[in-house]
């Protein structure tokens, strides 16, 4: 509940009034409660043994290093683990309910095949043996016919030995179809690639910066590793360096950072690049730098297209804020500026990230103190080459099917397209994995993906929860959670250091699960031939074991393993790659929707509160989201009060939100914290699956957006959609 | 309730400080709360009045219009206020002696079994940090499992509230006791929330103590009520004079002054200064 002053006040001061009003009334209600309050129904939990276990958090990409309690073999309480170098002892709310996760009710208790309709919810327990055979069968048919390449897998990231046991078994299978779920560190990636001809994730010296120009992530909404970034805002407060934060909304960072620079939403780049141009301008690049190629172009691009003036003028921030928002920059000894909104779940403008990471490099902060780093990934997965037979060596060949590295070269895996490539006909899967992932659920344009989904013949779903794509699958497998199972966690949002973390079974599995690696051992081991042969382990904790050799004990022993010398890669900077030409004429990513019948701009904001990747917000969480952001059954929306009188809406009253691509009925909160003409929902509401406490709460952001295509990186660019709010 | 002049020597007083400079919001306490204290659920949280929290974040707004405006989160656990020589507001009207005032401690305790539910303290806390269990707790099938058997659950028809953790407590002195010793070390006794905070935005300790980072960090002027004396730092409604063991620095101004003001036309008498 958002309190003003005011309210904040008079809502104490009715609870001191308490204290003189007479109780009688309430006095008379209670009798009915005293009789009934010692009614055997209220658990006594049970004593026992008491131990704590080291594990490392799964439940987002921060990698947090986690101590659970327990009691016997029942696991009471999560605490961060002290010591842990990306957390140091802290944890967020998600981390703080992984125990609610491993009891829920809501876990698939053992493997599922459908006997309804798609996504009617009747399903029926298999053991594991007819549910392996099932799989092996059905990708045994799709071979023979000469279609391998037509089957794919959804995997949350691409580094571990689970993503790489799942590439390896498609490359063994014979197709392409290794897709991941997007976020802004493919963004990265590719700047990195295109800007410093290297193969690395950018990693942030967040502690060491003393002035942090953030481009609208939350710094403390949940951005890279969330806990981390919890301890460098701390860190930076204590010791009196800068934060300040350019978005249109006042999110959480922005009203903690030290100054607030609100701008038009999707001008970031062009913000970037004027202040790059008062930068050179004022001679306080790192001259060093200037030495670099492309340097003369890209002066020339900032100061005939992005002088102060005009820059303002497209961004809607005085030109007195731009000048001296530059100065203080580059003048700061060790100046770090970040991109990526929210919490960097969606690509954003490969643009943005190039011309921050351009401003990076003027001030001379790449792979240097306090700056970005160029983080080669840890190498420890060395398995042998995978022998491929006929039918592999011709899958892996094709093209695959979302048109990475063919329509766009540079990328890797573009989720984003595949809805609109499979519903346009262009494309077409007979077979799908997905683990560690909800796409149904987490994509833009959810409906349309859901859509795609209905085509693909055959569905299987690792997940350990009945969420919205296992719920519409055709065959569940599921995995252990986090709780349960082994798995290594390479921490890669947003880490300049290498670090492995080993998460580790602390209770025996509670159902007939199996850890997904195992499971896909046992596919490959079904399938026979070359593709068993590809996966030489017993096990997964085997393959495990000998994939960290070394580092196995480490790990066991302390919980992470940790690179002692930092490791950067350096290639040649190129401040102007072709894909900045387009640079030289200013478009903002065009918003879907015309301005006639959607005047208003509809922009996501995220919550730590509000968990919206692979999970869902367990009880605890959702219990913990303030009214004024879920109420009721319904999601807020956040209008600026002058808005909202243009509207005729007041707080708290129903709406009717309709973008281009969906609508919804919300409630309305008035925010001052918020641009005028603009308006902003929560991601992370809007479930259909789970149970009680999430489902049917909200509404979900990715039904109301649809993805924009970014026209290098074929990533998705959209970070908002024309809306249209009306009385109800 | 033990009299005056018989308090020990030793008497500790443990409270808390929250750096709301520091504080994200971010809501770990209130859920490392939850999960330590079993404190239950249901389906529909969103009415806040009635969902039980026992430490809550508030968030602030300084009243201003975009683009001036600005928020502040403030997190309340109990106050444990310790009043005048212990007669908090909550433990003055208790009938049952319910919730009483620990001189050796200063925690203001919640005795489930003897409370019959008349929310006399509900009404007498200034603070709103008790709650009525209007319901039995109802776990989902499975999830019973997790519940701690350091606190007990509680059923219809009670009130309860933040405990400081006092089941650390009685662990930590438990530990020493056998080790031999009657004090604890500063880090032996922490509460739940201050360990969970990933901002490093809550500080517990005993204001008694000159080398607990709590008392260094307001400097309490015990003489007078544990009036902060840093001037960042304050108390919510301060002249109530519940004199509250928690204290909140802000470097703002406007954050102090919404939660220290109390009558509704000071704002115009002050900015007339
Ligand atoms: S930040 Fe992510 S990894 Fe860390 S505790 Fe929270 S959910 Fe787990
Ligand atoms: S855990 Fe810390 S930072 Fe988060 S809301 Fe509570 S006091 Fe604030
Ligand atoms: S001190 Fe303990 S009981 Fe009180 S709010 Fe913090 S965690 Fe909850």
């Amino acid at each position: 509940m958002k309190v003003g002053r005011r309210s904040f006040l008079s809502f104490i001061i009715g609870g001191a009034a308490g204290t003189a009003i007479t109780p009688l009334p309430w006095k008379l209600m209670d009798d009915a409660s005293i009789w009934s309050q010692n009614w055997p129904w209220t658990p006594v939990p049970p004593d026992g043994e008491y131990s704590y276990v080291n594990s490392v958090c799964t439940l987002c990409p921060g990698g947090c290093g986690i101590s659970v309690r327990k009691v016997d073999d029942r696991v009471v309480k999560i605490e961060g683990m002290k010591g842990y170098p990306v957390n140091a002892g802290g944890i967020c709310v998600l981390g703080l309910s992984g125990h609610q996760l491993l009891y829920s009710p809501t876990r698939v208790k053992s493997p599922l095949k459908r006997v309804g309709k798609r996504g009617e919810g009747k399903w029926e327990k298999i053991s594991w043996d007819e549910a392996i055979s099932e799989v092996a069968k059905k990708l045994s048919e799709i071979r023979s016919k000469g279609e391998s390449h037509s089957v794919g897998s959804i995997v949350n990231a691409d580094s571990g030995t689970i993503p790489n046991l799942f590439k390896r078994f498609l490359t063994a299978y014979g197709s392409p179809n290794f897709m991941t779920m997007p976020s802004m560190q493919d963004s990265y990636k590719m700047t990195l690639q295109l800007m410093q001809g290297v193969n690395a994730q950018a990693g942030f010296d967040a502690e060491n910066a003393d002035f942090i120009l953030s481009f609208g992530s939350g710094i403390i909404d949940g951005w890279g590793s969330p806990v981390r970034m919890f301890k460098a805002n701390s860190t930076w407060k204590a010791n009196g360096k800068k934060v300040v934060q350019i978005e249109p909304r006042l999110s959480n960072t922005a009203a903690k950072s030290d100054k607030w620079i609100p701008i038009k939403p999707g001008t970031e780049a062009a913000l970037a690049l004027g202040l790059a141009n008062v930068i050179i301008t004022n001679s306080q690049h790192s001259q060093k730098i200037s030495q670099s190629s492309g340097f003369e172009s890209f002066k020339k691009l900032v100061q005939n297209e992005y002088s102060t003036d005009k820059v303002s003028q497209i961004t809607g921030i005085d030109s007195a804020s731009i000048v001296s928002l530059a100065k203080t920059f580059a003048s700061a000894s060790k100046p770090l500026a970040i991109c990526g909104r929210g919490q960097g779940s969606t690509p954003g403008s490969l643009n943005e990230f190039m011309a921050v990471h351009a401003l990076n490099a003027l001030v001379g902060n790449i792979n240097e103190q306090g700056g970005v780093w160029a983080v080669p990934e840890v190498d420890y997965i060395k398995w042998p080459e995978v022998n491929l037979d006929e039918t592999a060596t011709n899958g892996v060949q094709k093209e695959r099917v979302d048109g990475a590295g063919s329509e766009y070269p540079h990328a890797k895996s573009l989720l984003n397209r595949l809805a609109e490539v499979v519903n346009s006909g262009d494309g077409s899967l007979e077979a799908l994995f997905v683990t560690g992932a909800n796409p149904l659920y987490s994509m833009p344009d959810s409906k349309a993906m859901k859509k795609a989904f209905d085509s693909i013949p055959f569905v299987v779903s690792f997940s350990s929860y009945m969420d919205e794509t296992a719920s519409n699958s055709d065959l569940i497998l599921p995995n252990h959670v986090c709780l349960e199972r082994y798995e290594d966690v390479p921490t890669t949002a947003g880490l300049q250091k290498n670090i492995i973390g080993l998460t580790r079974p602390v209770v025996k599995p509670q159902f007939s699960t199996k850890n997904v690696g195992d499971t896909i051992m046992l596919i490959a081991k079904a399938l026979g031939g070359s593709i068993a042969e590809a996966f030489p382990w017993d096990s997964y904790e085997a393959c495990l074991k000998e994939t960290l050799g070394a580092k196995w004990d480490v790990l066991v022993e302390n919980g992470f393993w940790s690179d002692s010398n930092s490791k950067t890669v350096s290639g040649e900077f190129n401040f102007y790659p072709k894909a900045m030409e387009s640079l030289s004429n200013f478009s903002p990513v065009s918003l879907e929707g015309s301005t006639a019948s959607y005047p208003l701009v509809l922009i996501p904001y995220d919550s730590i509160r509000l968990a919206n990747g692979y999970i869902g917000d367990p009880p605890f969480v959702i219990k913990a989201v303030e009214d004024t952001v879920l109420n009721g059954k319904a999601a807020c929306v956040e209008v600026n009060p002058k808005t909202g009188k243009e509207l005729g809406l007041t707080e708290g009253r129903y709406a009717s939100l309709h973008t281009p691509r969906g609508k919804a009925k919300v409630k309305v909160h008035l925010y001052e914290g918020i641009m005028p003409g603009i308006i902003a929902l929560p991601r992370g509401l809007g479930h259909t699956a789970y149970d009680k406490y999430l489902a049917g709460k909200g509404c979900n952001f990715n039904e109301l957006i649809g993805p924009a295509e970014d026209p290098v990186s074929g990533l998705d660019a959209a970070w908002g959609i024309r809306a249209r709010l009306t009385k109800v | 309730m033990k009299e005056e002049g018989k308090h020990n020597k030793k008497a500790k007083k443990y409270g808390m400080v929250i750096n709301l400079d520091n504080c994200t919001g971010c809501g770990a306490c209130m859920v490392a709360c939850m999960a330590e204290n079993n404190v239950p659920f249901k389906e529909d949280e969103s009415d806040k009045l009635d969902s039980i929290t026992w430490m809550r974040v508030y968030k602030l707004a300084n009243g201003e219009s975009y683009p001036d405006a600005d928020i502040c989160y403030l997190p309340r656990p109990c106050m444990h206020c310790e009043g005048y020589h212990g007669h908090s507001p909550c433990v003055s009207v208790c009938p049952a002696v319910a919730t009483d005032y620990n001189h050796d401690t200063g925690i203001v305790s919640q005795i489930y079994t003897r409370c019959f539910g008349c929310r006399y303290c509900m009404g007498a806390c200034p603070y709103h940090a008790r709650y009525f269990n209007w319901w039995d707790p109802v776990w989902p099938e499975g999830m019973t499992k997790y519940l701690s058997p350091n606190v007990s659950a509680r059923m219809r028809g009670i009130v309860e509230k933040c405990s400081f953790c006092f089941h650390r407590h009685q662990l930590a002195m438990d530990k020493a006791f056998l080790e031999g010793r009657t004090e604890l070390e500063e880090n032996e006794y922490q509460t739940s929330c201050t360990q969970a905070c990933p901002a490093g935005a809550i500080t517990f300790g005993d204001l008694n103590n000159p080398h607990h980072k709590v008392n260094q960090m307001v400097k309490p002027d015990n003489k007078h009520g544990g009036r902060p004396g840093d001037p960042n730092a304050f108390r919510l409604l301060e002249r109530l004079g519940t004199n509250p063991k928690v204290y909140y620095i802000s470097s703002k101004e406007w954050v102090r002054r919404a939660g220290d003001n109390y009558l509704a036309n000071e704002d115009r008498t002050v900015q007339q200064h």
